[in-house]
């Protein structure tokens, strides 16, 4: 046998490389509601943002299926080091905010139903929480140029405490009690929104806080970085409003409540029920990959940036999208956040598919689990005696 | 004795204590750190660490 007959090195392509700027691309759909209503005269059109997000891409899900497929070591560094990527995620950005402009002037300067303007307000709002998910990426990376980004960009949807929370205080408290940003198990969505968005906001403010402090100057510092980001916000709403008016504002805060929300719901299927186990000086044990929900449904993997790897995300924060990769043996969820976001909202069929996925990850001792102070003894109990059993 | 900050999350260690809880014991210097080890925290890798002043 010569060498001539081994088979040629295979080089590793990325098969996801080309679909990322989809990331960008779909925050231009907006624009497709407005130009239908347009043709049409029907203000049902206006909602596009709501039938694209709630059907379209749960029923895509279900037909392309899942993608387990991770690169090799070998490619990760350049991969990891390819611009193209970081430019394929700046692209969303001045896309966004070009849409977000354009949907609040047609909403307040073209005539249409009451139902019309909040299908607008709707649909921003999802574009809202999808720049939530962009700034994300952006403000875990640890260059200057990102940073900056991940301010601006959370800025229009008002959600710039996050900026400050999502690294310095989820990162560390992920899947214990003390964070504001993990779902308890029994808790439904309606309790745990309220519960993250103040604890959230709370907690921002005493990370900066206890940082100037540090640094010898006063909270309200400049260099506050929630100071900064709303800052932008205000500047950005108030001259909004002086253009277009009060219904350009409140469509702004509609946008606004609905896209953290659409965040927050999401932040409440990552981490449901699940707990890193105390240990014996009182900090937790080290975050790892099964304190964390997944999915490798490839459409909703590619709009969100891969944010459904999520457990190699809390493992390595600093790694970019495209080289985060698929774990075996990790708490896996049923099918992409689009289609779990749904059922998050009705708490009764949330439960009934979660809670045994819960229960089977600590294999009936719910000792372990991270569950709603109120109902924690009796979750235990109820368990243990059906495992005993 | 010199102490490093993640740049992620805050977390700082400080050289003189060391991170017993992962086998590193006080008195670890920054450097004999291994480089495989991440922040205990957040999970940043060493290489986000950076030199405090003072």
């Amino acid at each position: 046998m010569t060498t001539d007959t081994l088979p040629a090195p295979v080089v590793w392509k990325d098969s996801k490389r080309y679909l990322w700027p989809l990331g960008a691309l779909v925050l231009t759909l907006p624009l497709i509601g407005t130009f239908a209503y347009q043709a049409t005269g029907w203000a049902a059109m206006l909602w596009i943002g709501f039938f694209i997000f709630y059907g379209l891409i749960p029923l895509a899900d279900k037909l392309l299926g899942e993608d387990n497929a991770n690169p090799p070591d070998t490619a990760m560094s350049a991969l990891a080091s390819d611009s193209y990527y970081r430019w394929a995620l700046f692209a969303s950005i001045p896309v966004y905010l070009a849409v977000w402009v354009y949907m609040i002037w047609f909403a307040t300067t073209v005539e249409m139903p009451w139902y019309g303007w909040l299908g607008c307000a709707m649909t921003l709002g999802i574009g809202c929480g999808l720049a939530i998910n962009i700034g994300h990426e952006l403000g875990h990376q640890t260059s200057p140029l990102e940073r900056m980004l991940a301010k601006f960009v959370l800025a229009p949807g008002g959600y710039g405490h996050f900026y400050t929370e999502h690294n310095r205080g989820h990162h560390i408290r992920v899947a214990t009690p003390e964070d504001p940003a993990t779902s308890r198990f029994g808790e439904t969505f309606y309790e745990f929104f309220p519960r993250c968005i103040i604890g959230s906001f709370k907690s921002a403010w005493q990370i900066e806080a206890k940082r100037l402090e540090r640094e010898g100057k006063s909270v309200w510092h400049y260099s506050n970085d929630n100071l900064q980001t709303w800052a932008m916000t205000l500047v950005l709403w108030t001259a909004i409003t002086v253009w277009l008016g009060w219904t350009a504002l409140a469509m702004v805060v509609v946008a606004a409540v609905y896209g953290g929300s659409l965040l927050e719901v999401v932040n409440y299927l990552e981490h449901y029920g699940l707990k890193r186990q105390p240990r014996a000086d009182g900090g937790f044990e080290r975050c790892q990959p099964h304190h964390s929900w997944n999915s490798n449904h490839v459409v909703t993997n590619v709009l969100l940036y891969h944010l459904q790897r999520h457990s190699d995300h809390h493992a390595n924060p600093t790694r970019g999208y495209q080289t985060l990769r698929n774990f075996e043996d990790v708490p896996r969820l049923p099918s992409g956040y689009a289609a779990m976001v749904l059922i998050a909202y009705f708490p009764p069929i949330w439960f009934r598919l979660m809670d045994p996925k819960v229960v089977e990850h600590f294999k009936g001792d719910m000792s372990k689990a991270n569950i709603k102070p109120g109902v924690r003894d009796k979750v235990i109990a109820q368990y243990s005696a059906a495992t005993a059993a | 004795m010199k102490k490093w900050r993640c740049l992620v999350c805050d977390y700082i260690y400080d050289e003189a204590k060391g991170w017993p809880e992962e086998g590193i014991a006080a008195g670890t210097l920054w450097a004999d750190v291994p480089a495989a080890w991440s922040c205990p925290d957040c999970g940043a890798s060493k290489a986000d660490f950076e030199l405090i002043d003072s």
